[in-house]
């Protein structure tokens, strides 16, 4: 058991301050973002946009390499994120579109998209050389590598995280008020299919960047979790918000310090802190 | 449609002032269902107006219509003489109970700020705050300002969102079936506070309902539709067996109207 001394060594290497401030950034936006996906009951759509990161990390991997854009190209190019990141948002807004203009449910529609995804994931991995080292892991996708996380990624997060923070804080309260009631949102003016649209849209980039700390598997439960907790002792949504925010940054910090000290996969624990603080949260006595 | 129909839109006509409500002409289709035939009527300002017919007539879709939140196919509807859905400050709304999210983590007096400032509250001001109290005090509802809103009955709710509509004092009330899901009392008190509200303010009231008798006792204009107008008019002339007959297909129920 390493004691405080080791502790406080630890948080000087680059590595982890650059672990610790991706886990807080993603932190932040995807319980900002929580709050709406379980207010709306689209729990589901976490899993359906990071499978279909999944399938943008496969088509980005494959294309850089095939490109050769893998050798001599601009790190930020070397990236699969780059291509990753559009893709999810256009998979977002497919499955905007297809919920708003078909009789099919959220849960059909994300799920068509979420095995889609997954399939030209498979199959453009597949097609990368064995022997060429493309700087990660598959599995690190699936079950993520935040204590690997590089400069260029956490460039990436921290202009997604300010987007993400800015555009929410913004609409806060017209999707507040569409996440209640769209009906009666619409009669006061507020744009509800926009903000739809917007949600689903940025959901798929947080997602998709996010993805690389608690990985694919773990990607709805770490936005759901805190926001979930969050809901158990809120009695606002401004309350709900600030909890969700609160659990999701201090059990990501927790997750990753644990994961260290213990030498355990980071993703599982961080899930596992946050289902701690949601196991309290079920138990402790309702007002 | 009865000889009144007619004539209240003459007499709207040659008035200067726009009727509260205009509705002319209105189809609505979704797909290949048309919804709503043709309607056309005039509500002149300070009118309790119920608004029946059978399930499926299109009386909810109306009221769409009129929110501006349905575009018809064809024709269009006014307040006050301007679109629909021009100016929402002036409409005070009560949907159906049914659409209301009882998860949703929010106080009573939340649900009526936005009636006030027209998006969900961060935090609402103390002006907001004290209007809010002001229209829940109104409707009975004061001691429910600070209640969770999934701990409320159905009644309870129905003065909520009532406070909420009434917040803004508008010229216009729309209410949409506010009586499914209340008990008889919460039922009485509810058309009790509709009438108050429109002595003090002269305000106009629309509203869907199923129930035929309390078109007859509470409204003075009465609209039967089933897709298309049926009978506009006083409740005495259009909630007649013939008129009834027309738009529900039976009369079976409709002896509560006995006038």
């Amino acid at each position: 058991m390493t004691d405080l001394a080791d502790l406080l060594e630890l948080l000087r290497y680059p590595f982890m301050q650059r672990a610790i401030a991706a886990g807080l950034l993603i932190a932040v936006m995807c319980a900002l973002l929580g709050v709406f996906v379980v207010q709306r009951r689209l729990s589901f759509l976490g899993d359906g946009l990071a499978h279909a990161s999944f399938g943008g990390m496969g088509i980005g991997t494959f294309v850089i390499v095939a490109s050769g854009l893998f050798e001599g190209g601009a790190a930020v190019f070397r990236n699969p994120l780059v291509i990753a990141v559009p893709f999810a948002l256009l998979t977002g807004l497919a499955i905007a579109w297809t919920r708003d203009r078909t009789q099919l449910s959220s849960d059909t529609a994300i799920g068509v998209f979420f095995a889609v995804s997954v399939a030209l994931g498979v199959l453009f991995f597949s097609a990368v050389p064995p022997d060429v080292n493309i700087g990660f892991n598959v599995m690190d996708i699936l079950f993520g590598s935040i204590l690997a996380v590089r400069q260029t990624e956490l460039t990436v997060i921290a202009v997604t995280a300010t987007f993400a923070v800015v555009a929410l804080g913004w609409s806060w309260s017209a999707l507040g008020y569409a996440t209640f009631d769209e009906e009666l949102a619409r009669t006061d003016g507020v744009p509800t299919k926009a903000l739809e649209y917007g949600l689903f849209g940025l959901a798929a980039v947080v997602v998709a960047v996010s993805a690389v700390v608690v990985g694919i598997i773990l990607m709805a439960a770490y936005l759901v979790i805190p926001a979930a907790a969050a809901r158990l002792w809120a009695r606002s949504l401004a309350s709900m918000t600030l909890f969700a925010v609160v659990i999701g940054t201090t059990t990501t910090v927790a997750g990753v310090l644990a994961s260290f000290l213990f030498d355990v996969p980071t993703g599982a624990a961080i899930i596992l802190s946050q289902a701690i603080v949601f196991l309290v949260a079920a138990l402790a006595p309702r007002r | 449609m009865t000889a009144l129909a007619g004539a209240t839109g003459a007499r709207s006509a040659a008035t200067a002032t726009p009727p509260a409500l205009h509705v002319h002409d209105v189809t609505v289709r979704y797909g290949e269902a048309e919804v709503l035939q043709r309607v056309s009527f005039d509500l002149e300002t300070g009118a309790f107006l119920a608004i029946v017919g059978p399930n499926g007539s299109g009386k909810s879709t109306l009221v769409k219509v009129a929110l501006g939140l349905v575009r018809p196919t064809r024709g269009h509807a006014a307040l006050f003489g301007k679109d629909a859905g021009a100016h929402p400050e002036r409409i005070g709304y009560v949907p159906q109970l049914k659409t209301f999210d009882r998860t949703f983590p929010a106080t009573s007096v939340e649900l009526v700020v936005t009636g006030v400032r027209r998006r969900w509250p961060v935090r609402a001001t103390r002006s907001e705050r004290d209007l809010a109290h002001a229209a829940l005090d109104d409707v009975g509802a004061g001691r429910l300002a600070d209640r969770a809103l999934s701990k409320l009955s159905g009644g309870e709710l129905q003065r909520v969102y009532l406070a909420r509509a009434l917040v803004r004092r508008p010229a216009i009330v729309l209410l949409d079936e506010p009586a499914t899901g209340v008990d008889f009392l919460a039922e009485h008190d509810l058309y009790d506070l509709l009438e108050r509200y429109q002595g003090e303010s002269g305000a106009t009231i629309a509203m869907v309902t199923h129930d035929l008798a309390a078109a007859r006792y509470h409204a003075n204009r009465v609209l039967v539709i089933n897709r298309r107008v049926h009978g506009y008019g006083l409740p005495e002339d259009v909630l007649c067996e013939p008129c009834l007959q027309e738009a529900f297909g039976h009369v079976g129920h409709t002896h509560a109207v006995a006038f």
